[in-house]
């Protein structure tokens, strides 16, 4: 302990070589601390209230959203300062609630875990959400359930935040369901439309998917560590347990950030999720909801750490959905589905990340910071289009949008860059180094390296070329919608100052977060008692050549969309494409593989196992009620009324358990 | 022979001595207080008295639980543990009865005859009736009970076993019959019950007898010795064991001895089911209990078998022919039945987890039952007016098609009512659950599993009938007064329509003049003269609630009790 107090006294004089491991928690109450319930607290309470009051608080209900979310950043915020204000190695702290399970030898306190990876998502969940609050009050001024609405968004930050601050994994599941829940409700908020609420139904069942991942996980915490809790599970000593076992719980949060986080194989949701309102897009589907999964690996690195196996298997699943995701948002018309094909394979990268161990860990949670603020920007972006062109989302009908739209346009223009990694802009801070990290052999296994490498390396070329299609089909080229003037009914313009100061300071965000982080490579250390410090090992090129080859890559692609979407005629109606467009226009026929693999032969089962239940089941049940009424009936009969009968009853039973005695006894 | 006085334990015995020196007193006090104030007189007596003796368990509790109890009055009864936690538990339960029985509710009535003495329908009745006369002898007569039943599970003495047992029966007999609506029912069940109480006494006696020659002793524990040696007529002790044990099953109404229990629940008045229901049945497990874990534990693998087919077949039994009643206090008669099919399965056990659960399932059912016939008290029948209006409020509506729509009109009655049902069913988050569960693992623990598994199934069964009255009460829409019966009662009990009541009436019909009252009544309820109507009481109310209460908190906290059984329930050698 003296060591370590002493190198931490030398921390700013030593910044790059300070090292802190993993750190226990220390047990906190009182003082600024213990107002970190209020995170939770305010928006669950403004929820209740909103559902509570009804009609009643139709007028003033969006405001009390804003405020309660606004009110919870604040809380965020004087945390984060007090947590600053901590030594580095003292910076993860319980705050202690009460008891919360207590049942024979399981006891779980519930508890706030307070440490520079929950802040950082506090602040992430809270900032952004309280910019999307303020959007949405214009977004959904003419909606008459506007008060329902914020309801369910401060139901999610609520969530959201139990999510991120819970102390152990079973109050960390209560959080998971509750973003469950809130997603659900909001992407089937215009659920009177028949297929929205097909789509609120699909990512509920995907996600339940996942959610068997986590409980099971819990399962084997249990059963391997003797407790769920952060404290117990992450600073157990896992010199006893078996790789298989650890492999096993890996394997299972994998599949639980699977579902939550829409990587492959359980992707299919977030592209129907788009039927939300958009703001829900930008909040839970971009910022933050989607990106717990990759909260749940980092949260569990300790245990990652220990079963290289299920590292692996985590690299290769953000490898084949930055790819998928990517594939699939070159092909997509609508520009939320695109946006939503581009988040699954930013996740992709974040996921790629944090599989690859100590080295990724940090970035994946610096680059879902940085994507949480330009997605988000780009999906308000795409919401001010569509307010400004009644809700088209069709991009061939786009085109030149961004004389008509000034402020759209250059804040869509920052997260466009920030997203391509164009330098100094957000992106290129994060994804680069996920780029580089990827390049590190792992384990000694140069192929490793290169695979993923090169799979990121792709991934951001494809990245680049789909991100400008979508901003030069829209902004950039000839009009493909007609205005009024020329007998059409479109007459685009710039959304009102509600809708545009979020984008704006989103729009800073995505260009000057990264640098800003950046700076001595503060937030990597800041996140350093959570991921603990990893050697960064040598790529197997060079990492200039790697930071020029991204760029070219880039370039190409930008290039590459400009020719084809800005320069020449994008035609209204899509062409047939080539077979690989038409796959990736119905998302690479997941949805039909789905069917084929799970849907339809689960539909057989239940179909035959109805049959079942009704003839043998029920059929059996319903035999045996009537056989036993009947026997009632019968002895009934017995119950004659008249004593001798009842005393005869007596001595004959008498009698019989006479004769079994002796009878047993000889 | 000189005659030596035993020593007393005035301190040991004092909660036994408390209620029967009360219940002297009170029969004194019939003789020489004024009518005007005899009631409150022995209300307030019986109320002291009870009080009293739960006081004295509990100041010996806290010795007994550190030094394991002792021996008095020559060792005729052993104030152990086990006999503390059974008397706790019955004086609670009896203390909750007499709210319930000494509350004239709304109606300002009580449940008993005016005179009990008086032959029904004469002029002698009719007059007693509009004098407003009292049989107040009803509370001695529940003291006695009670100490009847504070004494039966701390007897390690046959003979003594003998007394108490007729101590706490005859005034059961009589308070069955003092009903003061169908009073021919009552005088039957009350008739019916001597008589075949009689006949289980007789075999009880003949049982120590057998016993008294086997072992030449009369005390538990040189039976017990006596048992561990050879003697060639293992027969005596072994026929002599059963008998002893039919008498005391007779007691818990279990299987083939349960016959008089449906009939004497419903004849008997209300409140009087609800106390005996409850304290009778944890009386005389307490005594089985002992004369099995003290008295025979070397003979316990012998009458295992005959344990093992009295539990299965109560539990079958009581459940399959409680799915065919139709009156509710039948059906609560039959479910008491099942229950005591339950119970033994902790006995059967054989082990201390056994004797804890049993102890603790004792309480669980008591405060159901008593609850749940303190509600049946509650909803009564009220004659439609000559103008159509509102007319008198009169006995008990118990049949079930009676109790449709209920839970509308009623919700929080209703609710309290489903709430006892559901621990009756054994539904986690009531004390039934945690009692099941409790006997039915002591049962796998000690090898019993057969009897687990047939209790299992048997409690799955049984919720049928507990769920049919909730949908009863909440989802089916009561008969209109006037209309013909077929639609509300026929729809309401699907299986047996009011009009099927020929067997149920059986009893009725063999003692010749009852057959007309009670058919008259068949017909009145059929014809829908009459209205389902719930009347209120405080005494009821606050016993109804206090069983509510103890039913939550036993079913979601039960571990202080469990804890408490526990610490202190073992026997005395």
């Amino acid at each position: 302990m003296h060591t370590l107090t002493a190198l931490v006294a030398a921390l700013p004089a030593a910044l790059p070589l300070e090292t802190i491991e993993p750190i226990a928690s220390a047990p906190v109450r009182g003082g600024i601390y213990a107002v970190a319930p209020l995170l939770v607290g305010l928006p669950l309470a403004s929820a209740a209230l909103l559902l509570l009051l009804g009609r009643r608080a139709d007028r003033w209900g969006h405001w009390l959203g804003v405020l309660a979310s606004a009110g919870a950043f604040v809380v965020g915020l004087a945390t984060f300062v007090a947590l600053l204000g901590r030594p580095a190695d003292d910076r993860v702290l319980d705050v202690h609630l009460g008891r919360w399970i207590d049942a024979g030898a399981f006891h779980l306190d519930a508890g706030i875990r307070l440490d520079p990876l929950s802040l950082t998502f506090v602040l992430l969940v809270t900032f952004v959400g309280t910019l999307i609050h303020v959007y949405s009050v214009a977004y959904m001024e003419h909606d008459a359930d506007r008060r329902r609405f914020f309801a369910y968004l401060n139901l999610f930050v609520a969530a959201m935040l139990v999510l991120v601050l819970a102390n152990s994994y079973l109050l960390l599941f209560v959080g998971w369901e509750g973003v469950g829940l809130a997603s659900y409700l909001l992407i089937g908020f215009w659920n009177h439309n028949l297929p929205y609420a097909v789509a609120a139904k699909k990512a509920f069942v995907a996600n339940r998917i996942g959610d068997i991942g986590l409980l099971v996980a819990l399962g084997l915490m249990f059963a391997t560590f003797g407790g769920v809790d952060f404290q117990t599970v992450l600073t157990a000593d896992l010199s006893g347990v078996s790789e298989g076992t650890m492999t096993a719980i890996g394997l299972m949060l994998l599949l639980a950030a699977c579902g939550k986080s829409a990587q492959f194989p359980l992707q299919s949701w977030l592209g129907d999720a788009m039927a939300g309102p958009t703001p829900v897009s930008a909040l839970i589907h971009a910022a933050t909801m989607v990106t717990a999964g990759v909260y749940l690996i980092v949260r569990s690195n300790v245990l990652f750490d220990a079963a290289p196996t299920a590292q692996l298997v985590v690299v290769v699943v953000g490898a084949i959905t930055l790819l998928f995701g990517a594939i699939v948002g070159c092909a997509k018309d609508d520009i939320k589905k695109a946006l939503a094909a581009s988040t699954m394979s930013q996740i992709g990268y974040m996921v790629l990340a944090a599989g690859l161990g100590p080295v990724g860990y940090a970035f994946a949670i610096f680059h879902l910071v940085t994507h949480g603020f330009f997605k988000a920007g780009m999906f308000l972006g795409a919401g001010s289009v569509m307010h400004g062109m009644d809700d088209q989302v069709d991009m061939r009908r786009f085109g030149g949008l961004g004389r008509y739209m000034k402020v759209t346009y250059f804040t869509f223009m920052a997260g466009w860059l920030a997203i391509l990694g164009i330098p100094p802009f957000a992106g290129y801070w994060s994804k680069d180094k996920i780029i580089e990290a990827a390049f590190v052999p792992q384990d000694g296994q140069l192929w490793r390296a290169w695979v993923f490498g090169l799979v990121t390396l792709i991934g951001a070329g494809i990245t680049a070329f789909y991100m400008s299609r979508l901003f030069f089909m829209t902004f950039e080229g000839e009009r493909r919608w007609s205005s009024r003037r020329d007998g059409g009914d479109q007459h685009p313009h710039e959304a009102p100052a509600l809708m545009t100061w979020p984008m704006i300071v989103l729009a800073v965000g995505s260009v000057g977060l990264g640098a800003l982080l950046s700076v001595g490579g503060w937030f990597t250390h800041w996140l350093e008692p959570v991921t603990g410090h990893a050697e960064h090992g040598e790529p197997v090129l060079p990492v200039w050549l790697i930071v020029t080859l991204t760029l070219v890559l880039v370039l190409a692609g930008g290039v590459l969309a400009w020719r084809r979407y800005a320069v020449s005629t994008v035609p209204v109606a899509p062409p047939i494409g080539t077979a690989l467009t038409r796959a990736a226009r119905v998302d690479l026929y997941q949805d039909q593989v789905n069917d084929a693999l799970l849907v339809e032969p689960g539909q057989h089962l239940t179909r035959s196992l109805v049959f079942v239940d009704g003839a043998v089941v029920d059929g059996g049940a319903h035999g045996l009620g009537k056989t036993t009424v009947g026997l009632g009936a019968l002895l009934r009969r017995l119950q004659t009324g008249f004593v001798r009968s009842y005393a005869g009853g007596m001595l004959a039973g008498l009698v019989v358990l006479l004769v079994v005695l002796l009878v047993t006894q000889s | 022979m000189s005659f030596t006085a035993p020593h007393v334990d005035w301190a040991a015995i004092a909660p036994v001595a408390v209620v029967l020196v009360a219940a002297v007193v009170g029969v004194l006090l019939e003789a020489f207080v004024p009518a005007r104030v005899r009631r409150t007189t022995q209300v307030a007596v019986a109320f002291a008295a009870l009080a009293g003796a739960l006081l004295a368990v509990a100041l010996l509790w806290p010795s007994v639980r550190d030094d394991g109890g002792r021996d008095v009055i020559g060792g005729s009864l052993a104030v152990d543990g086990v006999t503390l936690v059974v008397q706790a538990t019955i004086l609670v339960l009896s203390i909750v009865a007499l709210l319930v029985i000494a509350d004239r509710t709304s109606t300002g009535l009580d449940a008993f005859a005016p005179s009990a003495a008086s032959i029904p329908g004469s002029d002698y009745e009719a007059l007693a009736r509009t004098k407003g006369l009292q049989q107040t002898e009803l509370y001695p007569l529940l003291l006695f009970a009670v100490g009847g039943m504070l004494v039966f599970p701390a007897t390690s003495d046959l003979l003594v076993l003998f007394v108490a047992l007729e101590v706490l029966s005859l005034p059961l007999y009589l308070m069955t019959g003092m009903a003061r609506r169908r009073r021919l029912l009552s005088q039957e069940a009350s008739l019916k019950y001597f008589l075949l109480g009689a006949f289980a006494s007789a075999l009880l006696l003949f049982g120590i007898a057998l016993l008294y020659g086997y072992s030449g002793s009369l005390k538990l524990s040189e039976i017990s010795a006596a048992t561990q040696q050879v003697t060639g007529t293992e027969s005596l002790l072994l026929v002599g064991a059963v008998l002893v044990m039919a008498g005391l099953l007779f007691k818990v109404g279990a299987v083939p001895f349960q016959a008089w229990t449906p009939d004497v629940y419903q004849g008997a008045p209300t409140p009087i089911t609800a106390f005996m229901s409850a304290c009778t049945k944890i009386a005389a497990f307490g005594a089985l209990l002992r004369f099995v874990y003290v008295g025979l534990p070397g003979m316990q693998w012998d009458l295992q078998v005959v344990l093992w087919t009295v539990a299965i077949a109560t539990m079958v039994v009581g459940t399959v022919v409680a799915l065919v009643q139709t009156d509710i206090k039948r059906v609560l008669g039959y479910s008491a039945v099942a229950h005591t099919g339950f119970i033994l399965t902790g006995v059967v056990a054989l082990n201390e987890q056994g004797l804890h659960g049993t102890l603790f399932y004792l309480l669980a059912y008591g405060a159901a039952s008593v609850g749940a016939f303190a509600v049946v008290w509650l909803v009564r029948e009220r004659s439609v007016g000559a103008d159509g209006g509102e007319g008198d409020v009169l006995g008990e509506a118990t049949h079930l098609s009676q109790w449709a729509g209920l839970g509308r009109r009623h919700p929080v009655l209703a609710g309290v009512f489903t709430l006892f049902l559901l621990s009756f069913a054994g539904i986690p988050l009531t004390a039934g659950f945690i009692g099941k569960f409790s006997v039915f693992s002591a049962a796998v623990e000690g090898g019993a599993w057969p009897l687990a598994l047939v209790g299992v199934l048997s409690s799955a069964a049984a919720v049928f009938f507990y769920v049919r009255i909730v949908v009863l009460m909440y989802f089916t829409e009561p008969a209109v007064p006037g209309a013909p019966e077929q639609d509300g009662g026929t729809a309401a009990v699907e299986q047996a329509p009011v009009e099927q009541a020929p067997v149920e009436a059986a009893p009725v019909e063999a003692s010749g003049a009852t057959a007309a009252t009670l058919t008259a009544e068949r017909t009145a309820t059929g014809e829908r003269t009459v209205t389902t109507t719930v009347v209120r009481g405080r005494g009821v109310v606050a016993a109804v609630t206090v069983c509510a209460v103890l039913t939550v908190l036993l079913g979601v906290a039960p571990q202080p009790v469990l804890d408490a059984i526990a610490s202190i329930a073992t026997f005395l050698p």
